[in-house]
């Protein structure tokens, strides 16, 4: 059934493969985070008891539930390098970390900044933020054994591993937070539950999710480029491209 | 005995190729010296002919199989690389006896004794291994290829910290055991005297 | 098979007592560690309660990393490793062992230290209790865990910090359930749940680990 996807392990087809869908990628998202972005923003109508500054949702959510699916998409990465020792593999989960990481951090700051004006405080430590701050730190840890080393293909093997031994724990990280947040906050509801959501605000959010979705993968794209011509400098097809291209 | 046959193997490292589509053959009996300037790939290549390594592609066999899936692969081998595989703290006895022990083979500690005196090592068997000098450090090492009855040797630069005498005894020992029906793999800076006796050349280049 | 991995756990153990000194160093900075807290937050008794299981396991976090390099890296860096793996035996079986007895060695010292850090910390017998069964199921999952980072880092000059980065977000959840039972036990509440819990993980890292562990030496001697 995944025939199609073979042809991928080769770094010259996943390099050809990234450049044609780059375009496609960047127009989706743009559209996208445009088209939902300035709905929510400007056109939805205003929460009932929050007013506007519940608005920061169609940053925050999709931000935050693709931060974790980035992981697990870099979990499967990982496995099917291992499974199927593909170089292409290791490289888009290396691709996927700091784009990963970056959404957190937007999910971070987002959730932290709407506490501001509900709550008083810059940071609390509700459930969803502090799994979104371990969430981080898993990030960091994959990135930072990548970096440490000098065998790229090593490291995307230990990187690997690590991203494995991540996204078993995430589900257990997860609720053991929420647990020990109800243990030490009582029966608060948590601030990002809200009771039912109308459709005139959940289709900006839908589609600033999209967006946003199509936004990773345009990264990634560009990323997994640079990273396959990083890695492969001195195959004859880098060399030919690079020719072609004038460069150097 | 079909030996070891290496086929299409290549080796990257660090996004280098160091060797590619490499073929060759090692029969019962034949000593093969591995050639090439530092960096050329010759300690990558035996790691990988001793399983330790994944190649990037092809395949090593023994006896026709695979050794990753031969039983009989690793009980007909010794390998011996840059590090000695000594803990420092422990003695030479202890060390060799635990080594003995996981690898399946039982010596009594007089033949034990008995083999270290041959490497000149009388009266260093029983203190903690740093205290030895590299040279002695490398001959308890050594001392591994007459404890175990192996037919493979896979030898990375064996003759390293030896003095100018260790290093004709251990040539000679290379053709006592390649008479005797055994095949060795060795890299070396020097070149094998005749002491060594007949053997066949394999040169790794260094590619940019 | 048996015998061999008996083998290994008598070598280990022999080297462990070569080296008196090391033993001794995780177990003492455990104590200073948690010798900073009355000084640095406050020696009132109620708040010293309050905060002391977690500071006696955030202690025994931080120890245990400080100690978990030791676990495969002389091994590595000598050559033993590569000798294991050449050996026929399964490194998964290998890797269990070793885990196994710098677990023992690492944790009969804490469990002599125990009662002091109780005594330092205020804490009731019932919590004490408390912490140490939850120190006997949850410092083995530690170690199981913790083995699979070190032998990833165990090939990189500075892999101290890394291992740190890498493991104290997975230790978050036993850290969350084993102060939980402690403060239970204050409040004569059951802590049935919380161990068994920290049981289930303990078995499943158990199972599966040393499998993880053996793939990452593997990944590291490549």
């Amino acid at each position: 059934m995944w025939k199609w996807l073979h042809p991928y392990a080769k770094t010259e087809n996943a390099y050809q493969l990234c450049l044609t869908l780059q375009p496609w990628l960047w127009g989706c998202a743009l559209v996208c985070l445009i088209v939902g972005t300035v709905w929510g923003l400007a056109f939805a109508p205003q929460d009932y008891q929050q007013g506007d500054s519940f608005r920061i949702i169609y940053i925050h959510v999709p931000s935050a539930i693709l931060s974790m699916s980035t992981y697990i998409a870099m979990a499967v990465a990982a496995l099917v390098g291992m499974v199927w020792q593909w170089r292409t593999a290791y490289m888009a989960m290396i691709a996927m970390a700091p784009v990963g990481a970056v959404m957190t951090f937007i999910a971070l700051f987002t959730g932290a900044a709407w506490g501001k004006p509900m709550w008083g405080a810059w940071w609390v430590w509700d459930a969803r933020l502090t799994s979104e701050l371990i969430l981080l730190f898993l990030y960091i840890g994959v990135i930072a054994l990548y970096g440490a080393f000098e065998d790229k293909q090593q490291g995307g093997k230990a990187a690997g591993i690590m991203a494995l031994v991540g996204v078993v724990n995430i589900p257990i990280i997860h609720y053991s937070v929420e647990w020990w947040n109800t243990l030490h906050q009582g029966a608060t509801i948590s601030k990002f539950d809200s009771p039912s959501i109308a459709p005139e605000m959940l289709w900006p959010l839908l589609i600033n999710l999209a967006g946003f979705a199509f936004f990773i993968a345009a990264v990634t794209t560009v990323r997994l480029r640079s990273e396959i011509v990083l890695r492969e400098m001195h195959r004859p097809w880098v060399k030919r491209l690079a020719d072609e291209s004038g460069v150097a | 005995m079909s030996g070891l046959r290496i086929s299409g193997l290549t080796c990257v490292k660090r996004d280098r190729v160091l060797f590619e589509a490499l073929n060759f053959q090692l029969m019962p009996g034949e000593l093969l010296y591995l050639r090439g300037p530092n960096g050329a790939g010759k300690t990558s290549l035996l790691r990988i002919i001793t399983g330790l390594s994944e190649p990037e592609s092809g395949e090593v066999c023994y006896d026709d199989m695979p050794i990753a899936s031969s039983h009989s692969f690793l009980s007909a081998l010794i390998y011996l690389g840059h590090k000695a595989g000594l803990n420092g703290a422990l003695s030479a006895m202890d060390n060799l006896q635990f080594w003995l022990a996981q690898h399946g083979t039982e010596v009594s500690p007089s033949g034990i004794y008995a083999v270290l005196e041959t490497l000149g090592l009388v009266g260093l068997e029983d203190i903690p291994v740093r205290l030895l000098s590299a040279g002695q450090q490398r001959r308890v090492a050594l001392s591994r290829l007459w404890l175990k009855p192996a037919k493979i040797w896979v030898l990375d630069e064996p003759f390293t910290a030896l003095d100018i005498a260790g290093i004709a005894w251990l040539e000679r020992q290379f053709k006592q055991h390649v008479d005797n029906g055994g095949m060795i793999i060795t890299t070396s800076h020097q070149p094998l005297s005749e002491n060594a006796g007949k053997h066949s050349t394999l040169d790794l280049e260094y590619r940019f | 098979m048996k015998h061999l991995l008996l083998g290994i756990a008598r070598r280990d153990v022999r080297i462990a007592f070569q080296q008196k000194a090391e033993l001794v160093q995780p177990i003492m900075f455990l104590l200073m560690v948690v010798t900073l807290f009355p000084l640095g937050v406050s020696p009132a008794p109620e708040t010293l309660q309050r905060i002391g299981p977690g500071v006696i396991w955030i202690a025994a976090i931080l120890s245990s990393l400080l100690s978990m390099d030791r676990l495969f890296r002389e091994d590595f860096n000598d050559g033993s490793l590569e000798q294991y793996m050449l050996s026929g035996m399964p490194l998964s079986g290998v890797a269990a062992v070793k885990v196994l007895v710098h677990w023992l060695i690492s944790f009969l010292p804490l469990l002599v230290l125990s009662p002091l850090l109780a005594m330092f910390l205020n804490l009731t017998l019932d919590m004490y209790v408390a912490l140490i069964a939850t120190l006997i199921l949850g410092t083995p999952l530690l170690s199981f865990v913790g083995a699979i980072a070190v032998g990833l880092t165990v090939g990189l000059q500075r892999g101290g910090l890394l291992l740190a980065l890498l493991l104290i977000p997975v230790f978050i959840p036993l850290l969350i359930f084993a102060t939980s039972a402690v403060d239970s036990a204050a409040l004569h509440l059951p802590y049935y749940s919380q161990l068994a819990i920290i049981g289930a993980m303990l078995l499943l890292a158990a199972a599966s680990a040393p499998f993880a562990i053996a793939y990452s030496l593997k990944v590291s001697q490549n």
